[in-house]
């Protein structure tokens, strides 16, 4: 049988992007310990607009933890308390009765505060657009497999894949930088033969990008890869310098 | 044959200014002077050499001329560097995020996020201030026109060890050099590390052994160097 609680949530509402924001205080009370942490927001909002007030603004989609629409900073950690999990994710029965959790939006120059707890994170889909893409040959479609790829090669490159573009890792980053987001795409597409053409480019131009939108320059915290729902490991960086040197010196 | 499409190298200074080539800079010339205080702390523990070892070693050091003031310069340079990129990079994490949290919390392993990562610009100031002081108390201070010297082989050379034994017994020397070691410590105990992820040397398997040899490195040489001054404030004749 789920245990009823109550949680005190404390969330960033801001009614704009220049408007003055704050954090406000909320009760909410019979909350089911299986519910998500997205659908006490729900609850919360449903109490919102039964009162006549304007629901707090969240980003979700897939809920499923796969397509990178959902993040907040919850109790202080990108995502929340839990391992590889984006927030939609995060269970109640990892709370006590009483708790107080304090929600805000992922934090950075870069990211500027759409509504409440909305950002906009356009600034990944540039660095994307500056070099996160491979050349393909034009006709009919190839035969499946027809492009031998080293096995160590795949598992690699599809480790460096699995990122979803959340932006948990410039939220958590104390300095904002979007190196593990960028280092992920570089690092994918190098493994890959597909990725050669514009191996070199690639990479001066998506750290150009990068430091254009305004991120931080990453000081090697690691805190990136703890915050990942997708455990991308910081040595997508390390290689990414690599790559960085090859272009300028290869 | 798949086209290649022509690769405009970056301009170096395009190059330098980038969030990698700023990693790359200040590894590389942390590197340089990490290098440096690990010879400068088994210079210190000749000390307990026996005879003049300590007297003879910074002699030796001095009469190598051009080649000590060929290092000097590198190690200025070096320095100059890493500071100002030091200064520039948490500069630009303050205006990367204008609005920090409310509530802020690290998430723990793997994160490699500490107290010595997290403090790096305040260790490096107390580092750079502290450098200029014991510069001028050591290097610059009272020599052999001082009456600092003896002789060795029918030579006077400078007698350093009775310099540091004199400014060791003086507890304000003695516990800040202590003090501000510890603090070297913290900045090598990210730094060593941190430099070789800069320089992307460090893969998933290599990171966590060399992140465990930089604490233990780090540990060392602040030991090695904390070593001396409390042996002369406590048990020096």
């Amino acid at each position: 049988m789920s245990q009823a609680m109550t949680i005190h949530l404390k969330v960033w509402r801001q009614s704009g992007p220049d408007a003055k924001g704050k954090l406000v205080d909320y009760r909410l009370e019979d909350l089911n310990e299986d519910m998500s942490f997205l659908e006490a927001l729900d609850v919360l909002n449903e109490e919102l607009i039964k009162k006549g007030e304007d629901p707090v603004e969240f980003d979700n989609d897939c809920r499923e933890g796969i397509c990178g629409s959902c993040g907040l900073m919850v109790g202080g950690i990108a995502h929340g308390p839990m391992k590889a999990t984006a927030v939609c994710q995060l269970h109640m029965r990892h709370y006590k009765d009483g708790d107080t959790i304090v929600v805000e939006p992922f934090r950075a120059t870069a990211f500027p505060i759409i509504k409440d707890l909305v950002v906009d994170r356009s600034a990944f889909d540039r660095i994307i657009a500056a070099g996160g893409y491979v050349s393909v040959d034009t006709g009919g479609a190839p035969d499946a497999n027809s492009l031998p790829i080293p096995k160590e090669h795949v598992d690699e490159a599809f480790d460096f894949a699995t990122c979803i573009g959340c932006g948990a890792c410039v939220a958590s980053c104390p300095n904002a930088s979007a190196s593990l987001f960028t280092g992920a795409k570089v690092t994918h597409l190098a493994h890959l033969p597909q990725g050669q053409v514009e191996r070199k480019e690639r990479v001066v131009r998506m750290v150009e990008q990068m430091k254009a939108e305004g991120f931080g320059d990453c000081s090697n915290h690691g805190e990136c890869e703890a915050v990942c729902p997708k455990q991308i490991s910081i040595a997508a960086i390390a290689k990414m310098r690599r790559e960085y040197l090859r272009a300028l010196f290869g | 044959m798949t086209p290649r499409i022509k690769h405009d190298k970056p301009g170096l200074r395009s190059a330098l200014s980038s969030s990698v080539g700023k990693k790359v800079l200040t590894g590389v010339t942390g590197f340089a002077w990490a290098g440096f205080v690990i010879l400068h702390m088994a210079g210190n523990l000749s000390y307990f050499g026996a005879g003049e070892a300590y007297n003879e070693y910074a002699h030796k050091l001095l009469s190598t001329g051009p080649l000590l003031y060929a290092v000097e310069i590198v190690l200025l340079i070096c320095l100059v560097i890493h500071a100002i990129l030091g200064v520039n990079i948490y500069l630009g994490k303050r205006r990367a995020r204008k609005q920090s949290y409310d509530t802020y919390r690290s998430a723990g392993r793997p994160g490699l996020q500490s107290p010595s990562s997290r403090t790096m610009i305040l260790t490096g100031v107390v580092l750079l201030v502290f450098l200029a002081i014991h510069l001028k108390s050591f290097k610059f201070g009272p020599g052999i026109a001082e009456g600092y010297s003896l002789l060795v082989d029918g030579e006077p050379i400078r007698d350093l060890k009775r310099l540091v034994t004199e400014k060791f017994r003086h507890p304000i020397y003695a516990f800040g050099y202590t003090g501000v070691m510890v603090l070297l410590g913290f900045h090598l105990r990210h730094g060593v590390w941190s430099a070789l992820q800069s320089l992307g040397a460090m893969n998933r398997r290599l990171t966590p052994l060399i992140y465990g040899i930089a604490a233990l490195l780090a540990v060392g040489i602040a030991a090695g160097f904390i070593v001396l001054p409390l042996y002369i404030y406590f048990f020096a004749p």
